[in-house]
């Protein structure tokens, strides 16, 4: 039981003044992923059943593991920019609402820096 | 989390089939929602049937003989009966719209009547709209100026008044707003389209100086972007506007102001 006013719920906190750069951003990734990934497509498709020699001699040409770079980090960042407004959508209780988030942004980065690592670590093995 | 059944309390009953007109040949079945919060049970659905000999084109037309000659406690808002008050908004075969502009000949066979959906309904299709009203007024939905009143009207030239096409003639029934998934979800935090829609109309009104409060204070994750472009409040607005134009438009306002 509350007697806080009608006007009073829909102010709430207020206006958190930020959400501009997240959804711009978001979408400006989603953008530049159509050239990225059909760069990772044609640099990786490639690659399949080749011996191990050209596949690291691939990644060892810098425009492509810059490529493939760029590729995984804008894709794990949209990813978690675009599971963040979908956790912030349906789950409504502030301590799994918290949890979530952390969880898969903790994910989001783990798996897109282990990407970046992989790559990196065959460029630089030569 | 987001709740995909509806509560015990809510769940829907078969309710009371009431007689056919006697001597009548054109008759309709109307089916509508019916909750009395009086009697403590659960929402239930009645069903009546209209000479549709003796009933005006109009849904709403349907309404108010029921109400006037088969069940007086049959309750409803109406008024203009023109589609100007915004009234009698509520869901007709599965759209959201206004019961007087809707024509009968629009609903292929029985009419399924029901609230306007995930709002608190207060007895039968009157849905509870306090908090809707409240977002409208949070908006600031008058004109703001700093520049000392002019000794006439603030003036406005032709082109600048065109600008306010397509939005000055929301009549906040509710429809876009109660259609919208975001609005269903997170509608105690989420504006809703009528809400910003109004919202836009004041952003560029061409003798508003209030430009950059506004904006501040739209610019919520929550507020203004809970909208996903889902489009079911352009789809189903009986006056046929575009509320999620005016909250991309608003989008657009919030990017430019910082490039």
């Amino acid at each position: 039981m509350s007697y806080k006013t009608d006007m009073g719920r829909v102010i709430g906190l207020g206006s958190a003044k930020q959400g501009a750069e997240h959804w711009f951003g978001e979408r400006l990734k989603a953008v530049a992923m159509i050239p990225l990934t059909l760069a990772f497509l044609c640099i990786v498709a490639p690659l399949i059943g080749e011996s191990y020699e050209t596949v690291v001699a691939t990644f060892q040409n810098p425009l492509k593991a810059i490529l493939v770079i760029l590729f995984l980090l804008v894709t794990f960042k949209h990813l978690e920019e675009g599971l963040q407004v979908v956790i912030e959508d349906y789950v409504h209780g502030k301590g799994a609402l918290l949890t979530l988030l952390i969880v898969t942004k903790l994910g989001c980065w783990a798996f897109g820096l282990a990407g970046i690592f992989a790559v990196a670590k065959i460029a630089f093995s030569g | 989390m987001v709740e995909l059944t509806l509560p015990k309390n809510s769940r829907m009953t078969v309710g009371k089939t009431w007689p056919k007109p006697q001597g009548a040949t054109n008759v309709r079945s109307f089916k509508i929602y019916r909750y009395d919060p009086d009697s403590g049970d659960n929402p239930r659905v009645d069903t009546y049937h209209v000479d549709m000999d003796t009933c005006g084109p109009m849904i709403l037309d349907a309404l108010i003989k029921i109400k006037n000659e088969i069940d007086p406690t049959l309750t409803f808002r109406r008024s203009c009966r023109e589609g100007i008050c915004g009234s009698c908004a509520m869901n007709i075969d599965g759209i959201n719209t206004l019961a007087c502009i809707y024509g009968l000949d629009e609903v292929k066979g029985d009419v399924k009547i029901y609230p306007l959906p995930h709002m608190p309904v207060i007895k039968d299709l009157i849905p509870d709209l306090t908090h809707f009203y409240a977002q409208h007024a949070s908006i600031m939905p008058w004109l703001e100026t700093k520049t000392n009143t002019p000794e006439k009207e603030w003036r406005q030239s032709i082109e600048d008044r065109a600008k306010l096409d397509g939005l000055y003639e929301c009549v906040m029934c509710a429809c876009c707003s109660t259609s919208c998934p975001s609005y269903w979800w997170n509608g105690d935090r989420y504006l809703g389209p009528a809400a910003l829609l109004h919202a836009y109309r004041w952003l560029i009104d061409s003798r508003d100086e209030a430009t950059g409060e506004r904006l501040d204070g739209l610019q919520d994750p929550f507020k203004l972007y809970r909208c996903h472009t889902i489009m079911n409040c352009a789809k189903t607005c009986p006056k046929e506007l575009n509320p999620a134009k005016a909250i991309a438009e608003i989008k657009k306002m919030m990017v430019e102001r910082t490039l």
